[in-house]
């Protein structure tokens, strides 16, 4: 193999970036500090978090679901943390509005959209990743294929709008063009030694896929309002009053 | 303005109409007639039977008597009403404005229509004759107020047209009767030696009041346009409507685009030069054969953006069905309220939920009418979980009191409780294992109870004991106890939510 020189490899390394960029990659003027999931952001590429495009996540059982809706609320509330509205497509209506709130997320400033088929959630989440001044749309849709999945990420790299898909219990996992794919699992949650109770919810946080960057598996609490590295404890002290758990 | 109105009258109309349905009828005695009171009454006659000495108001048995092969037919509950509608619709071709007139008669506002059929003559003339051709006895009468034009075609019997300001001699020589008088009135005027307008035209009005009443002044001055009478159109016309009339009937889906295109502009124009939106509008699709689709849309805020409008109509358009052709359309604006002058960024330039981009985002969403419903929630105060939200009314609607974190809820809530197995230790304590379709979780750790009261003056039923519990697993559920513990009885428990 031929020796690259400098000039060329400098080249290639700005085209690369170039292309990182195209693809949606790029740091976000509104949270150049991220979104607050620390050691996962460093898996993807530039490690940022991609925003302006489509994240797939897969939960089998309903209590995964539930874990997956939960971490969702975690990033939405990151994302609209200078305001903003998102759009939450289902054909079921089954999230409880009140809890988003333990996640972050003020309820009435998200819009529930009910339909009564898989085709017309597409369609509403196609149409709602159109319009450049939602922050998010998320959407629960059971079947997701390659070509449904290009035309949301093609709507999305012109709005800049985040998807989310949320697949509960899908028949065929399959190929798309998601930016990432994660698997949300609920863990058993910590408790100080001793203690009686249930404690922060905890999660096991999967990246299946991610373009250009690394899949890989953490350990994630939500405390005190936002994303803890499971292992790194927080200490109780630290919590505000009003978010620790009392037995 | 100067103003004309036509009076028609219906001489037969429930008979005529009889007759139209039956031919064989045509050439025979018959009548109308109800129970009244026991007996049947007749409530019409056709022409054969009234020259023979039938007329309304006579008993069955009386009228066989006169004429014993006389054809009796019950008469259909509220026929009278029906028909003039469909009839006062018909005449919506020679006036925007028709008015029914019980029991047998229209009223046309006329001012400004004539002209189009080449003056009052021709159009009278042009009225009568249809109406006749269909089969109906009619007779028409056109003059400045209603009062003269409804005396004219009841009892007049020369000229039917009056001109501008002959109502005086008009009337003069018609019965009082003409005048829509209560029939104790038109009596004691008979009975005072009064049998023509005339007689007492000139009379003193407060005398007359003092005599007849103030019904009969007042009819006299409405029939002399001294006091004004108005109409109810029977189709209000709608302050904001445009129309396309084609000259080819369009079938195609384009078409009809490059149609609701124009109205649109024209409508959106006058609305934007009046400050005002639309919330609600609906496209009259009027097809050759004489049948009308209509598409109706509406929005979540005040608005007169066209290509919004158009967006939302052209989602509809599938539902247009054009048959052979499609040769007027008319847009109404049903519901129109004042604009507001465009808001912008509520917080630090992140666009509200008020954004206009983003309402034209959910009315196209909840254009979908049936298949899509768009929702925003807001708290509410009530304890019991299915409650403590509500639904905002509007997309703007800021909450009045804040959401409530201080306790544990579930991110996914079942729409319906499900009922499981429980093995409890003690009361009040929180289950050992429960047992959920087929799959037994043994709990490792729990929180509550969390006693959540029935509101009384809502529903009945019992109060529900919640806990939060953790299995094995690492799965957390919320867990309830519906009711207390009570000996003998199988307790009842249901999983109703899931936490994160």
């Amino acid at each position: 193999m031929a020796v690259l020189s400098d000039d060329k490899r400098k080249l290639i390394g700005q085209l690369q970036k170039h292309l990182l960029r195209w693809q949606g990659f790029k740091p976000s003027e509104n949270h150049p500090e991220g979104i607050g999931l620390g050691p996962i952001e460093k898996a993807f590429p530039n490690t940022i978090f991609p925003m302006g495009s489509i994240h797939e996540f897969i939960g089998t059982t309903p209590e995964q679901t539930a874990a997956t809706s939960g971490f969702i609320g975690g990033v939405l509330a990151a994302l609209m943390r200078k305001g903003g509205v998102c759009l939450w497509i289902s054909t079921s209506n089954r999230l409880f509005p009140p809890a988003i709130k333990l996640f972050g997320v003020e309820p009435d400033r998200v819009i529930f959209i009910e339909a009564r088929r898989e085709k017309d959630v597409l369609w509403a989440l196609e149409e709602a990743l159109k319009c450049d001044r939602l922050i998010a749309a998320v959407a629960e849709l059971r079947e997701m294929d390659f070509s449904q999945s290009l035309r949301l990420q093609l709507a999305v790299e012109k709005s800049r709008v985040t998807g989310f898909v949320l697949r509960s219990n899908p028949l065929r996992v399959g190929n798309t063009a998601c930016a990432a794919r994660w698997h949300i699992t609920p863990l058993p949650s910590e408790v100080e030694e001793g203690m009686p109770g249930v404690g922060m919810p905890k999660w096991g946080v999967q990246l299946l896929k991610v373009r250009n960057g690394n899949p890989g598996y953490w350990e994630i609490n939500w405390s005190a309002g936002q994303f803890m590295d499971a292992s790194k404890p927080a200490k109780v002290s630290e919590l505000p009053m009003r978010n620790r758990k009392i037995g | 303005m100067e103003r004309r109105f036509a009076s028609i009258w219906f001489r037969h109309l429930t008979t005529d109409w009889l007759a139209l349905r039956q031919p064989a009828l045509r050439n025979m005695p018959f009548v109308l007639a109800e129970p009244v009171h026991g007996r049947m009454v007749i409530t019409a006659a056709n022409t054969l039977a009234e020259t023979q000495g039938i007329h309304a108001g006579m008993v069955v048995a009386d009228a066989k008597a006169a004429i014993p092969d006389l054809q009796v037919i019950d008469y259909p509950p509220g026929l009278i009403e029906k028909l003039l509608e469909a009839l006062g619709l018909w005449c919506i071709r020679y006036t925007p404005a028709v008015a029914v007139a019980p029991p047998d008669g229209l009223i046309l506002d006329t001012s400004g229509c004539t002209h189009l059929w080449g003056g009052e003559r021709p159009y009278l003339k042009e009225i009568v004759t249809r109406l006749r051709d269909r089969g109906y006895d009619v007779r028409m009468a056109i003059a400045d107020t209603i009062g003269t034009a409804r005396a004219i075609a009841y009892y007049g019997k020369d000229a039917p047209i009056i001109s501008s300001g002959a109502e005086w001699d008009a009337l003069s020589p018609l019965p009082p009767a003409a005048l829509r008088l209560e029939s104790d009135t038109v009596h004691r005027l008979r009975k005072l030696g009064l049998r023509t307008i005339g007689s007492f035209m000139s009379m003193p009005r407060t005398a007359l009041r003092r005599r007849f009443g103030h019904e009969l002044v007042e009819r006299l001055e409405q029939a002399l346009a001294q006091k004004d009478e108005y109409i109810q159109p029977l189709r209000p016309i709608p302050p904001y409507t445009e129309r396309i009339p084609c000259l080819d009937p369009i079938r195609t889906a384009t078409g009809i685009e490059i149609a609701i295109q124009r109205l649109l502009e024209m409508l959106c124009k006058r609305l934007a030069n009046e400050g005002k939106g639309l919330r609600q509008a609906t496209l009259y699709c009027h097809r050759v054969d004489g049948k009308m689709v209509q598409v109706a849309i509406r929005t979540s805020r005040p608005t007169a953006h066209v290509p919004h409008i158009f967006k939302l109509f052209v989602l509809k358009i599938p539902q247009i069905e054009p048959a052979l052709g499609i040769e007027l359309f008319i847009i109404e604006a049903d519901k129109v309220e004042d604009a507001d002058p465009v808001q912008n960024a509520l917080w630090g330039g992140v666009p509200g939920p008020e954004d206009t981009a983003l309402t034209e985002l959910l009315d196209k969403l909840a254009g979908k009418t049936g298949i899509l419903r768009v929702s925003r929630y807001l708290p509410d105060e009530h304890h019991w979980p299915e409650r403590s939200f509500r639904l905002a009314s509007s997309i703007g609607e800021n909450p009045t009191t804040t959401w409530c974190e201080d306790r544990p809820r579930p991110t996914r809530l079942l729409a319906k409780p499900e009922p499981i197995e429980v093995s409890a230790p003690v009361p009040d304590y929180p289950p050992m294992l429960f047992r959920y379709k087929g799959e037994v979780h043994p709990i490792r750790k729990a929180d509550g109870p969390e006693r959540i009261e029935r509101e009384w003056w809502m529903d009945k039923g019992e109060h529900r004991d919640y806990y939060q519990v953790e299995d094995d697993g690492g799965r957390r559920y919320w867990l309830f106890r519906s009711g207390h513990y009570t000996d003998g009885q199988p307790q009842r428990w249901f999983l109703h939510g899931f936490f994160a």
